[in-house]
């Protein structure tokens, strides 16, 4: 197969300003609506409270990170990013649907390493993510876009950190993606 | 008049279908513009494909000047809004960590959501991982509470800190992201005519 055709069998996104446009446009309205901007990785760290309020109550309620999600009066599930979540995967499932992507689980690699390679590494990439993300203060979402949408200092920061990193440890990882 | 949550012009019992809806907007953006593959997000970092420079950097464009005119116009509070606090330490290793995490696992959070709703494993490998991470920090959280806390320059914009105003902010931001719309164009070309291993 040549390069033509690989390129040629590329599935239909819309176009990438097109997107960037809308979702400008998302991050406006939702600094509009709800003064603050979107976010992903919060959701995760609520998920991980509510665990560890199960499972360990006396150890989650000592804990002075995970304390400050307890509330008497609500599950540390009933917060706004839980529910925003919720909808990322609605809205991706919605997109999926429409133009056709959304299929059996699978997992997608690159051909130089297999399946196993592939999940064990993006399992080690959440991980450093999800506590990258917490002395962040926030994600890619959260800290990178919405913080420099709205011009805050520590959003600039974390946009910079993570792509200036990135592009200095791609060299080493590149079996993994090409 | 906005925000209209914080001033009482949307009420509490909205709060959570108005986060779903803008959710689902999110979500359906993602997945659209081609986030719920991995290949595709970390091709900005090989130069294969630009596609998350592209749609971020516009993003951060409408998003900013749309806020400028909001304000402009008197329908946002700038006063009212959240601005994310800055520490300045802890945010630098954050934000390495998570580069480091980007091209280990190929998404971000948000992305990861939305490659499970189309049957991405990879993308639920990921989640869990965000979750083991998180909760890994959650409970080890006294050995580094003091770093963690350090740094705090508090809900600071890049206004307040550099003196540069928001609206000269902006033009440079979006002088630097037509360069760079144009630059990597050049460079994606170059880089794709080299390589057989990328298929979609």
């Amino acid at each position: 197969m040549n390069n033509q055709q690989s390129f040629s069998n590329e599935p239909k996104y819309i176009n990438p300003y097109l997107g960037g446009v809308l979702l400008g446009l998302l991050v406006l309205i939702t600094v509009f609506i709800t003064g603050r901007g979107l976010g992903a990785s919060g959701a995760i760290k609520s998920s991980v409270v509510t665990t560890a309020q199960i499972i360990t109550p006396g150890k989650a309620s000592a804990n002075n990170y995970m304390n400050k999600l307890i509330s008497d009066d609500h599950s540390p599930m009933y917060t706004w990013l839980v529910f925003e979540s919720l909808g990322i995967f609605l809205g991706g499932l919605l997109s999926g649907v429409i133009f056709g992507r959304v299929k059996k689980f699978r997992v997608e690699h690159s051909p130089k390493i297999t399946s196993k390679t592939r999940l064990i590494f993006a399992l080690i990439g959440g991980a450093l993510f999800g506590i990258g993300s917490q002395f962040g203060r926030g994600c890619t979402s959260g800290a990178a876009l919405s913080g420099t949408a709205t011009f805050a200092l520590g959003g600039v920061v974390v946009l910079f950190s993570i792509f200036g990193t990135g592009y200095a440890v791609a060299y080493f990882f590149r079996k993994l993606w090409i | 008049m906005g925000p209209l949550i914080p001033n009482g012009i949307i009420t509490g019992n909205w709060d959570f279908v108005v986060a779903i809806l803008l959710g689902i907007a999110f979500g359906f953006i993602l997945e659209a513009s081609g986030f719920s593959s991995s290949r595709n997000i970390t091709g900005v970092f090989y130069g294969y494909n630009f596609v998350v420079l592209r749609v971020f950097f516009t993003a951060v464009i409408v998003a900013m000047v749309g806020i400028l005119y909001f304000d402009y116009f008197g329908w946002l509070d700038l006063t009212k809004i959240f601005i994310l606090p800055t520490y300045l330490t802890p945010m630098i290793v954050g934000g390495v960590i998570m580069g480091v995490g980007f091209i280990l696992g190929g998404f971000c959070p948000g992305t990861s959501f939305a490659a499970i709703a189309i049957g991405k494993l990879d993308a639920l490998f990921f989640t869990i991982g965000l979750y083991l991470g998180i909760y890994l920090f959650s409970i080890s959280f006294p050995l580094f509470a003091n770093f963690y806390d350090s740094g705090n320059m508090g809900n600071v914009t890049f206004t307040d800190v550099t003196g540069i105003s928001a609206s000269w902010f902006a033009f440079a931001f979006t002088a630097i992201a037509l360069a760079a719309f144009w630059g990597t164009a050049v460079i994606e070309k170059r880089i794709r005519k080299n390589i057989t291993e990328y298929k979609f």
